[in-house]
């Protein structure tokens, strides 16, 4: 085998292993979609009792509680950034930062400091190489996040709402998650959390137009508030936490699909650059043949005379 | 009887049980509540607790819940609660282990979970 040909093999044989592996992979981030996608759908029965139950307080009372009161001057604000533990998901992780970038210019814009809350690794890093302060990050559980999860991570969030903005507290806490929006499309997007406005709660509520009962509060509808309010952030970070690991894998899905696209092309070319080669071989020993062939006869014919 | 009221016992992550009930009780932040059908609509804080639903055709499901919500309006109750676990899903040993533990570590948290879901199911 000549030397062109063999490096044409070797390269071949590489492709094929990286392709393999790609291609285990864009199968792994498949079936990791459908079951975050589940998961998603199992956790939405409690949402929406939960939203309905927020809707129901703030409708049914004029109470007041830190979550929903917005500051009169906004000097702080929160963001919070969920991007994965892992690379190999293509524009995935850096749209999310793009987006959670441009929130955060904007708002320094309008002259408010902000805080940065991290979930995932690759955010971290981002922000890490970059020397930007972040307040607080979460790793280790963005493949499959569980409530408890969302639990650790809304807890100070909660806490730097509740404490005064003086005493370092938030004024309002963004959040920048990837949308789910189907096995195709995901987009980066920031909303604001909180202070919650209940109208807009209201505005969510599936089944509009309904009119809520008037609900007798056990003990009170402070209290009640006290309770509810947290919960209800909780289970709209657990539902971004959720939608966000669902478009990881399903990016991971794409780029993975990409890559061994791209792998089975690269094999065909130097499958045939490697037949050239070999034909360019085979052509080139013949010639060498047939003139060692005739140069051997033109040699014999000069001693025969 | 053929007053009936719609249960939904939901957990943060899965739906546990639905179905219809005749009684439903819980243990709210102020005291055990009992919701029958036609009552008045309420919202009330629970507490980690057992809860019994009677249902329609004479069984009695017993959950252990901790922490969480009741909502009952137009015969339609939900629970919602963080965790939520049938009582013939738990592990009796697994919970007795776990309360051992809790015990010797001082997690007092832990300790009550474990003694309401012990609770769940003797209770059933």
């Amino acid at each position: 085998m000549g030397a062109q040909l063999r490096v044409y093999k070797r390269r071949i044989r590489s492709v094929s292993a990286t392709k393999k592996i790609t291609k285990a992979m864009e199968m792994i981030a498949a079936s990791r979609v459908v079951k975050a996608q589940r998961k998603v759908v199992a956790s939405t029965p409690y949402a929406t009792e939960l939203t309905r139950a927020v809707t129901a307080v703030g409708t049914g009372s004029n109470t007041k509680h830190p979550l929903t009161t917005q500051a009169e001057t906004v000097t702080r604000s929160a963001v919070l950034l969920l991007t994965s533990d892992r690379g190999l998901a293509g524009a995935f992780n850096s749209n999310a930062i793009k987006a959670a970038e441009q929130l955060t210019e904007r708002l320094e814009r309008e002259g408010r400091q902000v805080d940065t809350y991290i979930v995932g690794r690759r955010g971290v890093a981002h922000y890490n190489f970059r020397e930007r302060k972040i307040t607080e990050s979460w790793t280790g559980f963005t493949d499959e996040p569980t409530y408890a999860d969302a639990k650790k991570v809304a807890a100070p969030l909660i806490e730097a709402i509740e404490t005064a903005t003086a005493g370092g507290g938030v004024d309002e806490l963004h959040i920048v998650y990837t949308e789910f929006v189907s096995m195709m499309t995901q987009t980066a997007i920031d909303s604001r959390l909180l202070p919650l406005s209940l109208e807009e709660v209201a505005e969510e509520t599936p089944a509009k137009g309904e009119i809520l009962p008037l609900y007798e509060f056990e003990p009170s509808a402070e209290d009640v508030l006290d309770a509810l309010l947290p919960r209800y952030v909780e289970s709209r970070i657990y539902n971004a936490l959720l939608q966000s690991a669902a478009s990881k894998h399903a990016a991971t899905r794409r780029a993975m699909k990409s890559a061994t696209d791209n792998a089975g092309e690269l094999i065909n070319t130097l499958s045939r650059l490697a037949n050239a080669a070999r034909q360019a071989e085979i052509t080139q020993e013949i010639s060498e043949i047939v003139g060692g062939a005739s140069a051997l006869a033109d040699a014999t014919a000069g001693s025969d005379k | 009887m053929a007053a009936e009221l719609h249960v939904e016992l939901v957990a943060a992550d899965r739906q546990v049980w639905s179905g219809e009930a005749t009684l439903v009780v819980a243990r709210t932040t102020s005291g055990d509540i009992g919701v029958m059908p036609g009552h008045q609509p309420l919202l009330g804080v629970l507490e980690s607790g057992p809860v019994t639903i009677r249902t329609s055709d004479g069984a009695t499901v017993v959950a252990a819940v901790h922490g969480g919500f009741i909502s009952f309006a137009d015969n339609k109750l939900s629970l919602l609660a963080e965790i939520a676990e049938l009582s013939d899903e738990i592990d009796v040993q697994r919970v007795e282990r776990e309360l051992e533990r809790a015990k010797a570590e001082g997690d007092a948290s832990a300790e009550r979970r474990a003694e309401v879901r012990l609770r769940a199911v003797s209770g059933s």
